[in-house]
């Protein structure tokens, strides 16, 4: 299956029609193994529909069409067993909000382990120590008490280290995470992106990273592609698209960004 | 203009706290121990004075929107008083503060809640003139902040989910600047929007505040929209003010290590 060569992620032409209207239209882009792609839009853009239609989890309503393959593989039109085959172990997802992500009544540990469960046959008692050694690792306190905690036991920023922890669980070739950080405080979202950043360099997952703050992205992902209305308008080198950005809705998306940041004008003294 | 009000203020502090702490008692834990004791703000001072703006920023927990309740007597203070133009605020019944909600105005966070589907824009922000009793001719006002928040008066008869979320927002605007208030207060009023228009509203709120001549208290986690909008701010945290200052003084100079690493951690554009 997989041979290394050609792109892992290939989309082709994807067209998303939802009620007579395309909110993704003729999208292409590629993502390299480990490879780190930052896709930036507001709401509406079809970002996230995009994202959905990779792992099969689009509307149902939609139609779809073009292409997408992963691992050389044509995923789109695969039936359901054969996607969730595919999910939360070739490709794994982190959401926006950890506290709807997260199922309110399973312990945290078994929701971590669960992925191993299901894709690698473990046993109980293989599954909870693996619980344990992912919390460890996505820098949860007291890794063997936290395994038996309830989300609602967790702060927001320590939720989506379970998010994130459930996710890599099965060591995925290709992790999406939409906005994962927005529901997060500042100093929170930065250390949540720093485990984000850290754990798929380690472990060379490839990354797409879903988010309306260019800020955010441009510092962790290698490549951007902007979209709009469910069109690609620019795509390019994250730094060259923050640096230099060619088309007018990118120009007015980092004017509105430079707007409200404050380095531009002062001195940032503050830095040690 | 709520002239009479302005005129009998004597050059102080519009807007005034002075050790406002809050302390909510947690759930028993057991049958004989005493309850715990949360202490949601620990001491804070806040001034405002007439025509200027002040950003309290903070993480969640921090006590922000605590003292934004109090401040607008939505809630009692443990201990600490407020007063506005030298009056107490404190909540009690409805009428008692009917004169203050005239004067004060607040803009949530999410506009698509804060508004009722079931009403057209028109009688949404005739509401609050309705029911504050505002001497004017209601209509007009309608047009007239309508307008002045750069909608189209025309679509007065509309409902609230024929907008987007910009548009949604200046509806909220709007109604809270139609009894003319001298207090506008914004709960993170940007944060659910997409980040162009969120300039396109701080610009609105700036230019309104000159215009409708009110003062302004924003609450918000974003530093930026702070930085853009706020002559003063407030940095709290665990419900203590850790530094405040001139914004800019603040932002290019920070004392406390908490704001510090607060600036730091907001992502910035490579240069």
């Amino acid at each position: 299956m997989s041979d290394g060569a050609g792109p892992l992620l290939a989309v082709d032409a994807l067209t998303v029609e939802l009620g007579g209207r395309k909110v993704v239209d003729d999208v292409s882009f590629a993502v390299d193994r480990g490879e780190r792609l930052g896709i930036i839009g507001e709401s509406g853009s079809g970002k996230t529909i995009s994202a959905l239609s990779i792992v099969g989890l689009a509307p149902e309503a939609a139609t779809i069409t073009g292409s997408i393959r992963f691992d050389g593989e044509e995923v789109l039109g695969r039936d359901d067993r054969r996607m969730s085959d595919l999910r939360g172990d070739r490709i794994a997802m982190v959401f926006q909000d950890p506290r709807t992500a997260l199922n309110p009544v399973m312990r945290v540990g078994r929701q971590i382990s669960e992925p191993l469960r299901l894709h690698r046959g473990l046993d109980r008692k293989a599954a909870a120590a693996a619980a344990v050694e992912l919390c460890a690792r996505v820098g949860l306190p007291d890794p063997d008490r936290i395994v038996r905690a309830y989300p609602h036991q967790l702060s927001g920023g320590q939720r989506q280290r379970v998010g994130i922890a459930m996710a890599m669980s099965c060591r995925p070739a290709l992790l999406i995470a939409d906005e994962p950080t927005t529901a997060l405080d500042v100093t929170v979202q930065a250390d949540v992106m720093g485990l984000l950043q850290q754990l798929v360099i380690e472990e060379g997952t490839a990354l797409i990273l879903i988010t309306h703050d260019i800020a955010l992205v441009s510092g962790v992902v290698s490549h951007i592609v902007v979209m709009r209305n469910g069109r690609i308008v620019e795509r390019g080198a994250a730094l060259d698209v923050a640096r230099d950005p060619h088309h007018e809705y990118t120009q007015q998306l980092l004017e509105a960004a430079r707007t409200t940041s404050w380095h531009g004008s002062s001195t940032n003294g503050d830095r040690p | 203009m709520t002239g009479t009000a302005s005129q009998a203020a004597t050059g102080g502090p519009l807007l005034e706290a002075t050790g406002i702490h809050r302390h909510f008692a947690l759930p028993r834990t057991s049958l004989f121990g005493s309850r715990g004791v949360r202490t949601a703000l620990g001491g804070v001072d806040l001034s405002l004075d007439e025509g200027a703006s002040v950003g309290v920023v903070g993480e969640s927990g921090s006590g922000k929107s605590t003292l934004m309740r109090i401040l607008l007597g939505l809630d009692r203070a443990s201990s600490g008083e407020v007063r506005y133009r030298g009056r107490p605020i404190v909540p009690g019944k409805p009428r008692d503060l009917r004169w203050f909600r005239r004067e004060a105005q607040i803009v949530l966070q999410d506009p698509l809640s804060s508004l009722d589907p079931r009403m057209t824009i028109a009688s949404i922000i005739r509401e609050p003139l309705v029911c504050l009793g505002v001497p004017e001719d209601h209509d007009a006002r309608v047009v007239e902040v309508l307008e002045a928040v750069g909608l189209d008066p025309a679509w007065r008869t509309r409902y609230p989910y024929e907008f987007s979320g910009g548009q949604q927002q200046r509806i909220a605007i709007a109604r809270a600047i139609a009894p003319r208030p001298d207090l506008l207060v914004g709960d993170e009023p940007v944060s659910a929007l997409d980040v162009s228009v969120r300039v396109q509203i701080l610009d609105l709120l700036q230019r309104l505040a000159d215009e409708e001549r009110f003062s302004l208290i924003l609450v918000s986690h974003d530093l930026g929209v702070v930085h853009y909008l706020c002559d003063d701010v407030i940095v709290l945290r665990d419900g203590l003010v850790v530094e405040r200052g001139r914004t800019a003084d603040v932002f290019a100079a920070p004392q406390h290590p908490y704001t510090r690493a607060l600036l730091r951690a907001v992502p910035q554009l490579p240069v």
